[in-house]
């Protein structure tokens, strides 16, 4: 158990009613996480995806959340003002039920940071192109526990060792560094 | 590796059923930069003159823009360029919404189509996955409907879908490419579409484009998009509501209409009512709007928000933007509700918001001077909304009449004979314009209108406002913060241009001034065209966020082409003159270059002959319009001025004439 700690948990409130779906949200996300930052720009690399069915009305920004490594046994269904919106509409995980927040390429998750730098940006970038302010950025300050947190590369491994299994990625690692080494 | 470009086109043989992926020439990129301006090179190379727009041999290519799908706010324009059935000349009509950026990330700038499918397709591109597939199931479907069919077909609610209606499958002249919220209307380019067999071109793309300078390319992207918030919160004032703003004219959001249904004329572009706008009416009309917009809402990657998703209860969901809110209402004499209504009918079978509304009119009045009659109507509704939608119903399917009115007004009326020609008052080089009759000649705008390539007015207007301030108060405010000049003279034109007097229309500005208005209002569109820019964040506004001096760091950062503002001035000036000379190979001369007769009530014929001599010289060109050999040589296109010269369209002798012709002035 970890220790209590104050902590400031930053909060985007989305507000589907502003959204005129540009998706420039997507565009700054994936540019400014590109390597090295803003050197590309592809909104299937991006970490918010905005749902949008314009014939139903539906404009519906999410943001990745955590990687979950099965699909739910069950699928909620949301109808809000006569709208229904799709199954998952709402959930920020990159799953296997879909191909929502995971890299074109590799297939491995994606998940929002928040846009962490150093230095740090007043704001997270989709908040910050976001000119019809349906992305808002708060702070507020709670207790909570310490957690652990992952790092990427970790999170992409433990993603491809539920794939593969760790012993075959321990193994490929090991075959892999003793080939650099030769 | 190639930055904002992908450095590779689709080349689809429509007859062959062949996919090819080809790497193009990064010089190329270097001499016209994108969009139109490749474009306009690839038709010069490839279809000569003697190609009819419905030969197999015509080439359809939808283009992005040189920036679509990099973060540049608003670059999301698709250019589609061929040959218009409608003028015979070249035709290039725009539309913004999410597809050309899609096509970037699917790893392509174009897609050239050529040939005629015997069975109609549509092409399905998925990065390196490009498929013809059957469309005999979407045969007689809306374009909004075929979007949302392929979407369901393929799976994939992310896929951008560009597609024609009825209307394109017909080969009418003013069918247009639909695509969601925007379409690509003027010129006839759906019935190109059509008449290849093409139904639709559905992409997804999921790929990197690439920034040279990654650093320097997002400050420059940040300063736009602070300049537009802050550009919002101060409209210009005293002018129109709908200039005001930046975007294209905010008819979605915008209720008051007193300026267009004043102003504008109401039929086939024949009557003015200049006490329309009353309380009642404003209040009305504000009540539909509100009724049946549901949202408004923006193309791809831009904060501005010109279009609206419209739902009238009873019919089908559809989007629409600016000024189509109005063309069919005022056409038909009738109200706004039924502008929606008929708008959602139009939008599926997909037609020229622009066009139509006064082909329709046109017919009305023929029949009402007896010129068309009853058996030429049979079973005709009696009220004007009915005969309304009577006639499009007719026009897409080209039944009866319908066959005939399909051509636009210009070919109808020649078909009909009886002194129908009087009734096709509205056009330039063969294409319907804006319905819009005013008293005193403008020198600008008469050389918009008769030297547009684009025979478009709203595609060459902008930088420059359309009349002058009232007071020296206001010009002074307006030209304190007008950074968007290429040069300082241009304050003291506006400071001391006046409504009356001797510094008023028609003139002044002067010849020479209105040259240079001309010329600086069409380069900022040239530009716009390359890049996949929307006009609404730049050309067509007043101080808009893009302009000459802030564009070639854009270029540069993203691209690594060394580009200043002299640099990208010749390239908009060798796109310019490519699109002309593509123009006048076909036909192109000084004889068609003239606003409608009746566009103004006060004419100046000779002021009229000097201002085409004097812009001609101004562009480098003789006096039938053509560009010199050393103009062109100047931009290296000496390939065009070689051809001219074996066509004998320009004679090494700059004294003797060159052969006279007129664009295509028969059909075969």
């Amino acid at each position: 158990m970890g220790e209590k700690k104050k902590k400031i948990v930053k909060t985007i409130k989305i507000d589907l009613d502003k959204c005129n779906g540009c998706r420039s949200c997507e565009v700054v996300c994936s540019a400014f996480h590109a390597t090295p930052k803003y050197s590309s720009n592809n909104p299937a690399r991006s970490r918010i995806r905005v749902i949008h069915e314009p014939l139903r009305d539906i404009y519906l920004p999410v943001y990745a959340g955590e990687y979950a490594k099965a699909e739910c046994s069950g699928r909620d269904k949301y109808v809000i003002d006569g709208k229904e919106y799709d199954e998952c509409a709402f959930c920020r995980a990159s799953c296997p039920s879909r191909d929502l927040f995971k890299e074109p390429d590799s297939g491995l998750p994606l998940k929002c940071d928040m846009c962490e730098d150093d230095p740090p940006q007043k704001e997270p970038l989709c908040v910050q192109w976001c000119l019809n302010d349906a992305l808002t950025y708060e702070e507020r300050e709670e207790e909570v526990e310490e957690e652990v947190k992952l790092e990427d590369v970790e999170v992409g491994l433990e993603s491809m060792a539920d794939k593969y299994g760790l012993q075959k990625i321990i193994d490929t690692v090991a075959r892999m560094s003793m080939s650099k080494k030769g | 590796m190639r930055y904002a470009e992908t450095g590779f086109d689709l080349e689809i043989d429509l007859t062959r059923g062949s996919i090819e992926r080809v790497e193009t020439d990064p010089r190329l990129t270097e001499l016209h930069l994108g969009g139109l301006g490749t474009s306009a090179k690839i038709l010069w190379d490839r279809v000569p003159p003697e190609v009819e727009p419905f030969f197999p041999d015509n080439l359809l290519i939808f283009s992005a823009g040189l920036l679509c799908g990099t973060p540049a706010p608003g670059a999301n324009r698709t250019i589609v360029s061929t040959f218009s059935p409608q003028t015979l000349l070249m035709a290039y009509s725009m539309m913004g919404g999410f597809w050309a950026p899609e096509l970037k990330y699917a790893g392509y700038d174009k897609v050239i189509f050529r040939g005629k499918s015997p069975d109609l397709v549509y092409l399905w591109i998925n990065n390196d996955k490009v498929e013809i597939r059957d469309a005999s199931h979407l045969q007689g479907r809306g374009a909004v409907e075929t979007a949302e069919l392929i979407r369901q077909e393929l799976k994939d609610p992310k896929v951008q879908v560009a597609a024609i209606g009825l209307a394109g499958e017909n080969r009418v002249y003013m069918a247009s490419i639909e695509q969601g919220r925007s379409s690509a209307s003027r010129l006839g380019i759906g019935a190109v579409m059509g008449d290849k067999g093409l139904k639709a071109v559905a992409v997804r793309g999921t790929r990197d484009v690439n920034i040279a300078r990654p650093a320097e390319f997002m400050e420059l992207c940040k300063e736009v998009l602070e300049y537009i918030k802050v550009r919002e919160e101060k409209p210009v004032p005293g002018v129109m509501p709908i200039l005001a703003g930046l975007g294209s004219p905010q008819e979605m959001k915008l209720h008051d209409e007193k300026w267009h249904t004043e102003n504008f004329m109401w039929g086939n572009s024949r009557i003015r009512k200049r006490d329309f706008w009353n309380k009642e009416v404003a209040e009305k009309w504000e009540e539909t709007q509100e009724n049946v917009r549901t949202r408004l809402i923006s193309c791809y990657n831009c904060p501005m928000k010109c279009g609206a998703i419209i739902s009238v209860p009873g019919i089908l969901t559809y989007m629409m933007k600016c000024f189509s809110k109005l063309t069919y209402t005022m056409a038909a004499f009738s109200d706004l509700d039924f502008g929606f209504r008929i708008a959602q009918r139009a939008t599926e079978y997909g037609v020229d918001g622009f066009s139509t509304p006064q082909v329709m009119a046109f017919a009305l009045e023929l029949y009402e001077a007896g010129i068309l009659t009853d058996q030429d109507m049979p079973g005709m509704p009696s009220d004007s909304e009915g005969r309304f939608y009577w006639l499009l119903d007719r026009i897409v399917r080209r039944e009866g009449i319908g066959d005939v009115l399909a051509d636009g007004t210009y070919w109808a009326a020649q078909h009909i004979g009886k002194g129908a020609e009087e009734y096709a008052h509205n056009n330039i080089k063969k294409h319907e314009q804006l319905p819009l009759k005013l008293g005193m000649l403008n020198p600008v705008y008469f050389l918009m209108y008769s030297t547009g390539e684009k025979v478009n007015i709203t595609q060459i207007e902008g930088s420059f406002p359309q009349a002058p301030f009232a007071t020296m108060e206001e010009r002074e405010d307006f030209v304190k913060d007008w950074i968007q000049v290429p040069d300082e003279k241009f304050k003291q034109y506006l400071l001391d241009w006046e409504f009356r007097g001797e510094h008023s229309n028609p003139y002044y500005p002067t010849v020479e001034m209105s040259c240079e208005i001309v010329d600086w209002q069409e380069m900022m569109h040239y530009i716009d065209d390359a890049l996949g820019i929307c006009a609404g964040l730049s050309s067509f506004p007043l101080k808009p966020p893009y302009h000459i001096h802030n564009f070639p760091a854009f270029i540069s950062s993203a691209t690594g082409i060394d580009m200043d503002e002299e640099g990208l001035t010749q390239v908009a000036r060798r796109n310019r003159n490519l699109v002309r000379a593509v123009n006048v190979r076909r036909g192109l001369r000084r004889a068609d270059e003239k606003p409608p007769e009746d566009h103004w009530k006060k004419r100046f014929p000779e002021l009229e002959a000097e201002l085409l001599d004097t812009y001609y010289k101004f562009k480098g060109w003789n006096n039938q319009g053509i560009p010199t050999k050393e103009t062109l040589h100047e931009l290296a296109l000496d390939y065009v001025s070689e051809d001219f010269l074996q066509r004998g369209i320009l004679t090494d002798n700059e004294g003797s004439p060159s052969k006279k012709t007129s664009a295509g002035k028969e059909r075969k």
